[in-house]
């Protein structure tokens, strides 16, 4: 077999068969997968929630506590603070809503979810925004005054390990306990955080994380705060 | 046609010849990729935290190495020189999309804590160094021999740097607390120093210490 592997035709054709023999394992594994990802997503979400109401949980347990505590007690509103009927909060993907350049702002939907934990209900309310490399998230629990933040857990996609990453170390998130999410939450850097509680110590080296947190606290806790000013009453 | 001829000249090298043993020994000690060749340093500095970590770590690094091998040595024949590395690359970053997917499937508190050192597989100096030194020029046998020696050497330093971090810094084993209460309560405490990154390399350095002083023609002359 007299093939010149040096010539540009065989070259060419090695890489482009290489590309396609490869592609398609490739997406033949990523769509194989996708049930078992999308369930772990799903018991991800459920130790979020659980996280943020000071309940601790795992993967064996996520469902049975979460059944235990949430339930179906869910609702959506909107933009304006109504309620909507008819919508699966739990099957809600706020991040994805939030990427998704055409649903408009006003259109966005907002999963409230009700916590029944000692006696005490709280609601925990989901929250994205953006970081310094990419998406960045949360959950907000609020006691049952419908204005005290009582727990909240945040995470993030790909911020730096050390810097912006650190929104989701306990020490962090600790800080938005007791301040009230019906005004502005705002984060600062000259460590006076401690002293009030609507202020937030922000991270060293992670600014533009920080204040991601504290857009997308301020822009969704406005939504839900005018939804709970209206059943208040 | 040339692999063929040879095949059946010289079918009789045992499996297990005494080269070939050496394929698998030498990594381990005298050829290790990390403390003589010093390559891979960046995973043992960011994933040995904890031992659970380094396992996994150690596995992934383990199967992208031997399937590449195995893989790169195959078509070493068909691979056009120009765009072997390109070649190489195609191989190694596919194989680590696999071990992704599959960790998130079925390991994802594992995959969540890994995060992005799994994608650095790719960077992972020691498998494409093994590609292009090894398996471009030998049989798949001996290439994917080479590459158990190989990972297995990464895997087992990382494991041991990974133990005393982890024991050290945060008094457990696998995520299980070891260390009786006892021990905290006369006044003992766990090194905080040992979580951070530069103690991965002084323990490396003790590590490459050890065996330069055993093993002295390893000691480079300057």
């Amino acid at each position: 077999m007299a093939i010149n592997k040096e010539s540009n035709a065989y070259t060419f054709g090695f890489s482009i068969l290489l590309v396609i023999v490869v592609g398609a394992i490739l997406s033949s594994l990523s769509l194989g997968l996708k049930p078992l990802k999308d369930k772990n997503a799903e018991v991800k979400k459920q130790i979020d929630i659980l996280n943020a109401i000071g309940v601790d949980a795992d993967r064996s347990n996520a469902l049975e506590l979460y059944t235990q505590y949430v339930g179906n007690n869910t609702f959506v509103v909107s933009v304006q603070g109504e309620k909507l009927e008819g919508e699966d909060a739990f099957a809600l993907d706020v991040q994805k809503q939030h990427r998704d350049k055409t649903i408009t702002e006003d259109a966005r939907k907002f999963p409230v979810f009700v916590a029944n934990k000692e006696g005490q209900t709280m609601y925990v309310l989901p929250t994205v925004g953006k970081g310094l490399w990419g998406p960045i998230w949360g959950f907000v629990a609020v006691g049952e005054d419908m204005e005290t933040i009582v727990g909240a857990s945040f995470d993030h996609k790909t911020e730096t390990p050390g810097l912006g990453a650190e929104i989701k170390n306990t020490s962090f998130e600790e800080q938005y306990i007791g301040a009230k999410m019906t005004s502005n939450i705002t984060v600062v850097k000259d460590g006076s955080g401690k002293l009030d509680a609507q202020k937030v110590d922000g991270i060293t080296g992670g600014t533009i994380t920080s204040k991601g947190v504290e857009e997308m606290m301020n822009r969704t806790m406005a939504v839900y705060a005018a939804y709970f000013s209206k059943t208040k009453i | 046609m040339s692999e063929s001829l040879e095949k059946v000249k010289a079918p009789s090298e045992p499996l297990f010849s005494k080269k070939n043993k050496k394929l698998i020994t030498d990594p381990l000690s005298d050829n290790n990729p990390i403390t003589i060749q010093v390559l891979g340093i960046c995973s043992a500095l960011a994933i040995t935290v904890q031992v659970e970590q380094a396992f996994f770590m150690s596995a992934s690094v383990l199967f992208v190495l031997i399937f590449g091998n195995l893989s790169i040595s195959l078509l070493r024949n068909l691979i056009p020189s120009r765009v072997r590395i390109i070649v190489q690359l195609v191989v190694v970053a596919s194989l680590v999309i696999i071990v992704n997917e599959v960790l998130q499937a079925f390991v994802p508190d594992v995959s969540e804590k890994l995060s992005v050192f799994v994608g650095l597989i790719i960077t992972n100096c020691i498998i494409m160094g093994r590609f292009e030194a090894f398996a471009m020029g030998n049989k798949p046998w001996p290439s994917v021999l080479d590459a158990v020696g190989n990972a297995v050497g990464y895997a087992w330093i990382l494991l041991v740097v990974a133990i005393f971090r982890e024991v050290l810094g945060s008094g457990k084993f696998w995520g299980m607390e070891i260390l009786p209460q006892g021990f905290y309560e006369m006044g003992y405490m766990n090194n905080n120093l040992m979580i951070l990154p530069p103690m991965a390399l002084i323990v490396v350095g003790i590590i490459i210490w050890i065996q330069r002083s055993k093993n002295p023609s390893l000691v480079e002359e300057h």
